[in-house]
Order: structure tokens, then C-alpha cells, then sequence
């Protein structure tokens, strides 16, 4: 393989010492007096310029080609590719975000996100690449004999898949309209060319070296602004290794400010607003009308009294986007009452794990902590789009090594997450909460803008209290290159990082859905006298349809998109890792069992999930479906449900069929064992 | 197929390492975070130590499970002679 790598590793070293100096031309034309604006078009043309070239020299008419680049990606490079497949703009943009917000509870996802490697190397990666085929439908259908358990299969993927890639474009559109200046929906469609030019042409061959391409700049842009910051802070530029002492002075001021007077009153304000929302919700309908005209009359007085223009406009506002029914007044309050609620309650402390005062909310904060932790690890060991990319080994000892490259490459983004997070909770715990509100720095006016960061001065004292500060997550990762005080370039740098994050998971996804439908439904079960040919041209067709379904939907900007992200874990993790490590570990699984298995798992995930999170399906017409959750679990860990009644199911089905045939045993037997030399 | 001792002995090998890769797996993860608040007492590097293992300590262990499995599988693929290492199959 030296032959194949060697070159390989010359001309990524070129195009990352390509990449930097691309940064530096545009720091000394910034220098000069280039806007912003043209920083940002600079970077996403070029960028997804470079990943266009890529995907047209990769392009590719062969079957194996398409779906496993051909089975002679080496360990490193394969590693990298699901390092860029595995890290969403979810990993990129909102963890630092989530780690700021919830501290300790954070860290789910950091252990979550990175322990799920232990389960795909142990139980998984070394068995699919012996086995050698294309999908993971497949291996369900080899093992479990037939088409049953493939198209169960080929459900539980697209499902779980679709979900993912809808976020994923959402995070493009995002990016696209913060750093570009364009609108959301062309953002989105922008971002679909993107995902489309590295894929269409050369399936997973092109995917692979884009994503080792897109890898370099995602985790060049993630690590410079956190590097510089911690030298700035600490005179040491290794982030992972300060930020331990910046915690410890955050602990410092926590202490200070969550005591302060001024801070205790506004929280004192902001839950008596909590109250006055649901007082009024309990009057409802009296209480709309009444609001109505209370807001008529402050407009009548404030215009007879020479008040500003401003006031007034801001009053009429208000007046014109109070609800028009009872039912929309209550979700509307409904909302209302729990950010003022959230304001209110007593900040966490960052360090303590599963705070609250009393014993019973520690205990549920930790089964929550240790329910979702184990669903994204079972999540990310039955993710077809990771586990797809051990297919693409040249052996199985590459595929064993591959997964430790993959894991290395991750985690150099996870442990600088929290690093991030304190650093961005130093900065506004030391500076920014106690300043005076007219003289904020410039990153809070511009981030407030476009309503990432909002101020209420509640007790009207003219000093931000930490109360009265509210941050979307992402802007954690957003503001750091200005709190750092860098150049633009740099932000349009984190900008391109993201990006790249949002694409190469966006397009190993598709590659899953499209592989899933053309190869497992199309050429498996409804056509398999289809020429080579013929696949490639479906496989194609279905993955524009797909990419174009996803972007639409994406452009209708979902309400639940976070949640949808976490459910995606839950959803595949129940539907196939127990009918995966079963088909492997146990050979008495029988095929009524494993099918019967993947479905009331699913199902149990589904109905937990809706009942628990939902009260309402209202274009279904349905009402009052909500529950209380069992043991005080979110819905978001559901798959720990899903995943424990789908091994017993198939574990007891299994035991009450007949055991499975010596053909499957044989198979079974073929993927455990490596072929042997007699003696 | 029948299996040959050989064979036999190669699995029952790899499975005994994965269960004890997954025991220590299982203990940094859940056993680890169930004590996290009882471990803040302990700090190391200047965080406490539940909070540490979750940060830091914990994805760094998985890194060197997972190194160890692959070396010592590809040890035993050797010493047993396995001949799937090829390219191509």
C-alpha cells in the first residue's frame, strides 16, 4: 500500500500548506482594507470550489467504486474521512455552546460522542469488514436471512439518516446566511450544490477525499481561535492543558456574582414574570382579551402624551403578534414563562455534576446524564454512515486500526470543546456581566443583531446583571475569534470550519440513504437482473431527490431540529445495534427474532419519544397524548428503552423458534473467524 | 463448516480481551460518572477529578482501549497465520 499512500500524504501536506497560506494572503488583503463581506464570499466559493475539484477528479462508473471507493482507503486517510463524516456542525458549533450552557452536563456528549468508538471497534468494525460487502441492510440480510430484516433495516437507516442530513443542511443555511449575508433559503440551496458536487459524480470514492480535505479545515479552524485565546489568557497555547486553571477562576467569580444583590434581584424579577405568565394562562381566554387592551390603552396614552415614535411602533408590535386563539395564547405564554423562568432559577455552578438542592433532582439529573451518555454511544455504533466507512479498509486490520485513527482525529476537536466553553465563561463572567449596558463590547452588539445574544435590562439598574443575558450556543463558538480580538479572516476561518463539518457529514449521510434505497431496495429486492450500469444512473437520480427533499425541508426551518438530532442516535441505536451484535455474538438469533427485535425496538423509541415530548400532534388532529416520563427520563435518551426491550425480544423470540440454519451458522462462523491455514 | 481447534482458540482469545476492554469501558464510563460528585473532592491538573474524567480522562482511555485491541488482534492475526491482511482478498 506504500505505492498508493505515499503521493497521498504529499498532496494533502501541500494543499494544507496551501490552505494556510490562502488564510495569510487574505490577512494581509484584510489588512489592506478588504470588507468582511468579501472575506466571507472568499472563503465559501473557494472552499467549496476545492471540494468541487475533488469530486470531479473522483468520479467513477464502478459498482465498488461508488459505494466502498473501491476497498483501498488506507487506515490514516480512512480515519480522517470519518473524523470530517462524524463531526456535524452539531459537534462543531454546538457543543462548546452546550458545554457553556450546562457545564458538567455537558460532558453527555463529549463521552457519548467519543466512547461509542469503543463499541465499533470491539463489536463491529472488524466483523463488517470481513464480511465485505456494501451496506449495512446487507449484512442484516445475509444474517438473518432474507429480505425482511434488509428492508427493516434499509427503514431504521433512512429514517434514522434523514433526520440527520435535515439538521445538517439547516447548520449550512445557517452559516451560509450569517457569514455571507445571504438569505436563509438560498443559503440552504447554496449548501445542497456543495453536498452535490462532491458526491454525485464519484459516490464514496469522492466523498472519502473530500472529507479528508474538508477534515484539515475543519479542525484548522476549530483549534487557531481557542489556541490564540488561551495564550492570550494564560501565556500557554495548549488550550486542552490551560483551561483547567480558568475553570478554577471561573469558580472564583461564580461565587461572587451568583450572591450579587443586584443579580438576586433580577432573577427575583424575572420569576415574578414567570408568574405573571402563568397567571395568566390559568385565566385564559379573559386574560387575552384583557392583555389586548391594555396594550390598545398604553398606545392611546403614550400617543397623546408627546412619547417617541420608537415606543409606540415597539408597542404596536406587540399588540399585532399577541395570539389570535386561546389555544395559541397558551403555548405562546407557555414559551414566555419558561425562558423567564430560566432566567430566573439559580445559575449551575460549571464544575459540579448533577447540581440541584435536593436529593431527588440530583438523581434524576444523573440517570439522565447516564441514559443519554449510553444512547450516543449506542447511537454512534449503529450510525450506517460511520459504520459504512470500515467497509472501505483494505483489510481487517486496517479497519481495527482505522478506528483508533478516527477516534484520534475526533477527539482532537472534543477535548478542545471545553476549553472553549470556559474560555467564553471567563470572558463574560470577569468582564462582560457588571459593565455598563451602553458600553458592551462590539461582538455583543453584532451577534445581537441577528438575535444570538439578547439583553433585558430587567431591574433597569443600566449594569448587566448575568441574569439578564441570554446566548444562543453557537455564538460560544461564533464570538470567540472577536472576544479574542483577531482579525476577521479568522472568523471567516471558523466560518469555512464549520461549513466543512456541515457538508461532509451532509454528504456521507445522503451516500447512506441513496446507497440504502438503490442497492438494498432497487437492485437487492426489486431488481437484481439490473445492470452495473443502470444502478450507478439510479443510485445518482436518487440521491439528487433525496438532497433536494432534505434541503426543502431544512428551508422550512423545523422547530424541534435540536431535539430531531438527538433522536437520531436513539432511532438507530435501538432499530440496529441490538440486531447487529446479536447477528455476531450469538448465534441462536434467528430471523423472526431479529426482525421482530428491530421493529418493536423502534417502535418502543417512537412512542416514548412522542408521548413524552409532544402533548399535540395538531395536523394529525390528535390531543392530549403527553405523559409523564418514566423515571423522569427525557426524550431524548428514549432509544435506552428502545435498545433494552429490542435485545430481550430478539433474545426471547429467538429462544422460542427454531434455531437458525447451518447455512446462517456457517456464515456467522465466516465473519467471527479469518480464513486459517490448515494444519 | 467445521471448526478446528484452531479456530476455537482464536475466538474464545479475542473474546476474552473484548470482555475485559469492555469492563474497563463500562467502568470509566457509567460507574465513574454514577461517583462524579463524590469525586470532586479529588483534583487533578487543577479540575476535579469528576469532571476530569468526563472532559479528558475518559475519551483518552477509550483512545488506548481501542489501541490495544488493534494491536493485540493483529498480534493474534500473526501468530495464527490468518491470511486476511492482503488488499485483496
Amino acid at each position: 500500500m506504500a505505492d498508493y499512500s505515499l503521493p497521498l500524504r504529499r498532496y494533502y501536506a501541500y494543499y494544507t500548506v496551501g490552505f494556510f497560506l490562502f488564510i495569510l494572503v487574505l490577512g494581509v488583503l484584510e489588512r489592506h482594507g478588504m470588507p468582511p463581506r468579501w472575506i466571507g464570499y472568499s472563503f465559501l466559493f473557494l472552499t467549496i470550489f476545492l471540494y468541487a475539484t475533488i469530486g470531479v477528479l473522483a468520479r467513477t462508473a464502478s459498482v465498488s467504486e461508488y459505494y466502498v471507493a473501491g476497498r483501498r482507503v488506507p487506515a490514516v486517510f480512512n480515519g480522517m474521512a470519518t473524523g470530517a463524516d462524524w463531526m456535524s456542525s452539531a459537534s462543531f458549533m454546538g457543543l462548546a455552546g452546550t458545554l457553556y450552557l450546562t457545564g458538567y452536563q455537558g460532558l453527555a456528549y463529549v463521552m457519548g460522542w467519543t466512547g461509542g468508538y469503543v463499541l465499533v471497534a470491539l463489536l463491529l468494525a472488524p466483523y463488517l469488514r470481513r464480511f465485505g460487502q456494501y451496506t449495512i441492510p446487507d449484512f442484516l440480510a445475509a444474517r438473518y436471512g432474507g429480505n425482511l430484516a434488509r428492508l427493516v433495516g434499509v427503514f431504521a437507516t433512512v429514517l434514522a439518516s434523514f433526520v440527520y442530513v435535515v439538521a445538517q443542511i439547516y447548520g449550512v443555511g445557517l452559516i451560509t446566511s450569517r457569514f455571507v449575508g445571504l438569505q436563509f433559503e438560498i443559503g440552504v440551496f447554496v449548501g445542497l450544490a456543495g453536498i452535490l458536487v462532491c458526491s454525485f459524480l464519484g459516490g464514496m470514492r469522492a466523498v472519502t477525499w473530500t472529507q479528508v480535505a474538508q477534515y484539515a479545515i475543519l479542525i484548522v479552524a476549530y483549534l487557531v481561535p481557542v489556541t490564540i485565546l488561551s495564550f492570550e489568557v494564560t501565556g500557554i497555547p495548549v488550550p486542552q492543558l490551560t483551561y483547567g486553571q480558568v475553570l478554577q477562576k471561573v469558580q472564583v467569580l461564580e461565587e461572587r456574582i451568583f450572591d450579587d444583590p443586584a443579580e438576586v434581584d433580577a432573577r427575583r424579577l424575572f420569576r415574578e414574570r414567570a408568574d405573571g405568565y402563568y397567571t395568566r394562562i390559568l385565566t385564559l381566554p379573559d386574560s387575552l382579551e384583557e392583555e389586548r387592551r391594555s396594550l390598545s390603552t398604553q398606545i392611546n396614552e403614550l400617543k397623546s402624551s408627546n412619547a417617541q415614535m420608537r415606543e409606540v411602533v415597539a408597542l404596536e408590535r406587540l399588540r399585532r403578534e399577541l395570539p389570535k386563539t386561546s389555544e395559541a395564547a397558551r403555548a405562546y405564554w407557555d414559551q414566555l414563562m419558561r425562558e423567564a423562568g430560566q432566567r430566573g432559577a439559580l445559575p449551575d455552578h460549571h464544575l459540579t455534576p448533577y447540581p440541584g438542592a435536593a436529593e431527588g433532582v440530583n438523581n434524576t439529573a444523573r440517570l439522565n446524564f447516564l441514559t443519554l451518555v449510553f444512547c450516543l454511544m449506542v447511537g454512534t455504533a449503529a450510525l450506517p454512515h460511520v459504520l459504512m466507512r470500515y467497509y472501505t479498509t483494505t483489510s481487517v486490520r486496517d479497519a481495527r486500526r482505522s478506528v483508533f485513527w478516527s477516534l484520534l482525529f475526533i477527539l482532537a476537536l472534543y477535548l478542545t470543546a471545553p476549553a472553549y466553553a470556559a474560555f467564553a465563561k471567563y470572558e463574560i463572567y470577569s468582564s462582560l456581566v457588571g459593565s455598563s449596558i451602553t458600553q458592551l463590547p462590539i461582538w455583543v452588539t453584532s451577534w445581537g443583531k441577528i438575535g444570538l445574544v439578547s439583553i433585558e435590562d430587567i431591574n433597569g439598574d443600566g449594569i448587566l446583571q448575568l441574569a439578564e443575558l441570554s446566548l444562543n450556543p453557537d455564538v460560544v463558538l461564533l464570538a470567540t475569534p472577536e472576544i479574542a480580538g483577531l482579525p476577521y479572516v479568522i472568523s471567516g476561518l471558523v466560518a469555512a470550519g464549520a461549513l466543512a463539518a456541515a457538508l461532509s457529514t451532509a454528504d456521507g449521510l445522503l451516500l447512506t440513504i441513496a446507497s440504502a434505497l438503490s442497492h438494498d431496495v432497487y437492485y437487492k429486492v426489486l431488481r437484481p437482473t439490473a445492470t452495473t450500469q443502470w444502478r450507478l444512473v439510479v443510485s445518482k437520480s436518487l440521491l439528487l431527490v433525496v438532497a433536494v427533499l432534505a434541503a426543502s425541508v431544512a428551508s422550512q426551518k423545523p422547530a424541534t431540529i435540536l431535539f430531531m438530532v438527538a433522536w437520531a442516535f436513539s432511532l438507530a441505536g435501538a432499530a440496529l445495534f441490538p440486531a447487529l451484535i446479536l447477528g455476531v455474538f450469538w448465534k441462536r438469533a434467528t430471523p423472526t427474532g431479529a426482525v421482530s427485535g428491530m421493529v418493536v425496538g423502534l417502535l418502543m423509541t417512537i412512542y416514548y419519544m412522542i408521548r413524552v415530548h409532544f402533548d399535540a400532534i395538531p395536523w394529525l388532529g390528535i390531543h392530549g397524548i403527553g405523559m409523564e416520563p418514566w423515571l423522569g427520563i427525557q426524550s431524548t435518551s428514549a432509544g435506552v428503552w428502545g435498545v433494552a426491550i429490542g435485545f430481550f425480544t430478539i433474545i426471547i423470540v429467538s429462544l422460542f423458534g427454531e434455531p437458525p440454519s447451518e447455512e446462517t451458522q456457517d456464515f456467522v462462523e465466516s465473519v467471527r473467524y479469518p480464513e486459517m491455514e490448515r494444519w | 463448516m467445521r471448526l478446528e481447534r484452531k479456530q476455537r482458540d482464536y475466538w474464545r482469545r479475542n473474546l476474552r480481551m473484548t470482555a475485559w476492554l469492555l469492563a474497563v469501558w463500562f467502568v470509566v464510563t457509567f460507574v465513574v460518572s454514577y461517583f462524579a460528585r463524590e469525586l470532586s473532592e479529588i483534583n487533578v491538573f487543577g479540575f476535579p477529578l469528576g469532571f476530569y474524567m468526563g472532559a479528558q480522562g475518559a475519551p483518552l482511555i477509550y483512545l488506548l482501549i481501542i489501541c490495544w485491541y488493534a494491536r493485540y488482534m493483529n498480534q493474534l492475526d500473526r501468530e495464527f497465520g490468518v491470511s486476511d491482511a492482503d488488499p485483496e482478498e
